[in-house]
């Protein structure tokens, strides 16, 4: 049993730098997934997810398959789309979920229009589904060297941002934390799917943020137990996903996602903090 | 508080909506210490008054002054709270948040501090509540939470929007209590409220507004039918083709230049 964990990895040079990888990547990612969930912007990550890729198209076509160019390209559209979004929607009337909507669409257009009329790539498609299992060191030290960066700056801004996510007011006419509080966090986000669509393209980087956060809801009271959790989830999804992706022969970023589905799916299910069983057990009620 | 000067000066205050005010022209001053109930029927603009004076609204014209107070200085209950009650935070974490002017972004809870938050609950009764989750309070002992946050923020001027909304009499007893108390400590705070009965009980003056300054004094001299009749009839319909407001011109031509 253990060999059939370790061996591959042992084996293979490769694995070990995916392993390496997705555990960076879980480090960092999650925790804001957590606070994505908390200030029910979870679908907000889906759109930035699309805000990202014509920035990483775009360096693609100008550079090449250069990791540099494509995570820059990428980092710029993401913030750009982020923060005009929150500036619309602190100086105007519309919300903020409807003006990410409008900004990532048209992000999202201008994308697909520079790439057709460039002329399509198959190489594109590793932008878009990631090459987890070939991490240069370059990639290697960018998701390490993020994730560092991310959870620094959340131990920095963790307290303003649990006030911005609970009683924003409160926070507001305490203090003038809340914008840059704010802002910092969608560096974060976006710093985050960055780091992610290195090893499992755009569409999934999303996917290892959200769903540990997500699944953990329904086993933490708290806001520090929810990353530590989600943390966790997101490190056993990458190495069994891996596992599952090298004796199944299936592509590996859509493994990791799904095996954090399937933790999702059990947590909703068996999960003691509202979870689904846990609510149907027919229990008497306390005196108290 | 030595100091027996104004902690706000309104100066020709208008503020508003949209280009269209909600208080209208007002002039006036708060003492140091007064304890003062802000009345009016609904539309009157006493949360717009409130949210003038923590700054969350700027001046549409005039001017506001805070007599040497800091945005810290100011605590303030808003009436429409968008707080997230689903949030997982316990009441004790809550209420510490209270501490923000000592503590900020970065320090920790040392046991004196802790010991005061703990202080601050059994002030409100809800020592056996504090590690329960915020969402398993009702809405009373919710209200009674963000009282001992206020207690906890220590403010120079407290400003109340309507705290006694959905709550029972007895907890309502043990709020004004809490108010008293701090008039007593020298505090300034500033309620807006609906209920004649508890502002003629308990509080000594009283701003009654209608857009406008309708009487502001003493609350016996204050709340007369006569003047509350004024107050029902002045507060107008939102007018969506209301001409511009001239009055700031005509007040600026009777002043020698």
């Amino acid at each position: 049993m253990i060999d059939t964990v370790v061996s591959p990895f042992i084996e293979f040079s490769f694995m070990r730098r995916a392993l390496v990888g997705c555990l960076a990547l879980s480090l960092g990612a999650p925790p804001i997934g957590v606070f994505l969930m908390l200030r029910r912007m979870s679908l907000m990550g889906d759109a930035m997810s699309h805000a990202i890729l014509p920035g990483a198209a775009i360096g693609y076509l100008l550079a090449g398959l250069s990791l540099f160019a494509m995570s820059l390209g990428g980092f710029a559209a993401g913030l750009a789309v982020a923060l005009a979004a929150g500036l619309v929607a602190r100086s105007t009337v519309l919300r903020e979920d409807a003006s990410l909507a409008a900004f990532y669409l048209v992000s999202l257009a201008l994308g697909v229009l520079i790439v057709s009329v460039r002329g399509s790539n198959i190489d594109l498609l590793h932008v878009l589904f990631g090459t987890v299992l070939a991490l240069d060191d370059a990639a290697l030290i960018l998701v390490a060297a993020i994730a560092t960066v991310s959870l620094a700056v959340l131990a920095v801004i963790y307290r303003p941002l649990v006030l911005e996510c609970f009683d924003p007011q409160f926070l507001r006419s305490a203090s003038n934390l809340s914008s840059p509080t704010h802002l910092l966090f969608l560096v974060l986000v976006v710093l985050n799917l960055v780091a992610g669509f290195q090893a499992l393209g755009t569409l999934m980087a999303v996917g290892i943020m959200l769903l540990p956060a997500i699944a953990a809801r329904f086993w933490a009271e708290d806001v520090s137990g929810l990353i530590v959790i989600a943390v966790l989830i997101a490190f056993v999804s990458s190495l069994s996903g891996l596992l599952l992706s090298y004796y199944a022969n299936v592509p590996t970023g859509p493994a990791i996602i799904l095996l954090c589905g399937v933790f999702y799916l059990l947590s909703m299910l068996l999960g003691v903090r509202g979870g689904l069983i846990y609510r149907l057990l027919p229990r008497k009620h306390l005196e108290a | 508080m030595p100091n027996q000067g104004p902690a706000i000066i309104f100066s020709d205050l208008t503020l508003g909506y949209d280009r269209h005010p909600a208080v209208h022209h007002i002039n006036g001053e708060v003492k140091r210490g007064e304890l003062l109930a802000v009345v009016g029927p609904n539309g009157a603009g006493k949360s717009t008054l409130l949210k003038g004076i923590i700054g969350e609204l700027s001046p549409l014209g005039g001017s506001l002054k805070l007599d040497g107070l800091k945005k810290s200085d100011i605590a303030y209950l808003p009436q429409q709270i968008d707080i997230d009650r689903s949030f997982p935070i316990s009441v004790f974490d809550c209420v510490a948040t209270g501490l923000w002017r000592e503590i900020g972004a970065w320090c920790g809870l040392d046991a004196d501090r802790e010991a005061e938050v703990a202080r601050a609950l059994a002030t409100v009764g809800l020592v056996d509540l504090a590690h329960r989750p915020v969402g398993a309070l009702s809405g009373g002992q919710f209200q009674r939470v963000l009282f001992a946050r206020l207690l906890l923020q220590d403010a120079a001027l407290i400003l109340l929007d309507e705290p006694f909304r959905a709550v029972d009499t007895k907890t309502v007893a043990d709020l004004i209590a809490l108010i008293l108390r701090w008039h007593g400590e020298g505090r300034t705070v500033l309620a807006a409220l609906h209920d004649m009965e508890q502002v003629r009980a308990h509080f000594p003056a009283t701003l009654l507004m209608a857009r406008e300054v309708v009487a502001w004094g003493e609350t016996r001299k204050v709340l007369t039918p006569t003047n509350l009749a004024k107050a029902r009839q002045l507060v107008e319909a939102f007018d969506e083709h209301a001409e511009v407001c001239e009055r700031d011109e005509s007040a600026r031509e009777r002043q020698p230049a």
